[in-house]
């Protein structure tokens, strides 16, 4: 039983974390290159902009149910195994929802990058 | 991509990793919390090491949007694992603990997937590259190869 815990807990860290790192990409691609617009018009103005783009708010808001997810995955499960499954997975869902929503141009050079970086993780912190 | 560009790639690995550890640590002092007890998650912010781990992971999160706002999702990412990477030299170096021959696997793994992504342009999803001067770019000349990554990156 607390081995399937262990394992929802990884899944919805995962979904929230791709979910929150789209949304939140997406807003500040929205808002623009933030030290242009600071050189140009002040600091206040990324602030104000930031906190009128209902993207970063939905952003933050899965990050928020991410994070305490992670805490709850954490506390049923063994850090070697939740950290490193979530990253993991967090790395490759993101690359896949990056090209899908975000129109990035996820070349050879990126995918081989991702899974280096996944399997780099998955390692490192098992 | 500036030194100040850099600084901010920067910040996210060592905020990340510092903020990371420091919320691990103070979790294991909280303990296993039960589905029964829900309200202990926000209680476990009383705990110190919990509470410098969210402040860090602010920090990691404004310089995190900063990057975001200059360069896509999948170039920004590697910047965050390198975190890992540190956190284990720090393990290594700093604290003397034993690294396995695993965990050094990973360190390469993760480096030379950083390296493969910072070769690249930072900025694809609006069509340009700010990213002409990295000085992780092979070097043109001898072999055809470097050639074709010129042609690719033309494209963008």
């Amino acid at each position: 039983m607390r081995h399937v815990y262990t394992w929802n807990g990884i899944l919805v860290v995962v979904f929230f974390s791709v979910v929150g790192d789209i949304l939140i990409a997406r807003a500040m691609k929205q808002v623009g290159d933030v030290h242009a617009i600071v050189q140009r018009s002040g600091v206040w103005t990324v602030v104000g902009r930031v906190l009128s783009n209902s993207s970063f708010f939905l952003g933050v808001t899965a990050m928020a149910v991410a994070f305490f997810s992670l805490l709850f995955a954490l506390s049923w499960g063994d850090v070697s195994l939740v950290a490193p499954a979530a990253a993991s997975l967090t790395f490759i869902g993101n690359a896949f929802a990056a090209k899908i929503f975000l129109h990035e141009r996820v070349d050879r050079r990126r995918w081989i990058a991702a899974v280096l970086v996944a399997g780099g993780v998955a390692l490192l912190a098992g | 991509m500036t030194f100040r560009k850099y600084l901010v790639l920067a910040g996210i690995t060592v905020f990340a990793a510092a903020g990371d550890s420091l919320l691990s640590h103070g979790m294991k002092q909280v303990g296993a919390i039960s589905i029964h007890h829900l309200q202990s998650v926000i209680l476990a912010v009383r705990n110190p090491f919990v509470a410098i781990g969210i402040v860090l992971l602010l920090a990691f999160f404004a310089s995190y949007m900063n990057a975001l706002s200059w360069a896509d999702l999948t170039y920004v990412l590697p910047a965050t694992s390198l975190g890992y990477v540190l956190l284990a030299l720090v393990a290594k170096f700093a604290l003397h603990e034993q690294v396995s021959l695993v965990r050094w696997l990973g360190i390469v793994l993760i480096s030379g997937g950083v390296g493969f992504v910072a070769g690249g342009p930072a900025l694809t999803a609006h069509g340009h590259d700010d990213d002409s001067k990295s000085p992780l770019l092979p070097k043109s000349g001898r072999s055809g190869a470097p050639n074709v990554h010129i042609h690719e990156r033309a494209e963008l």
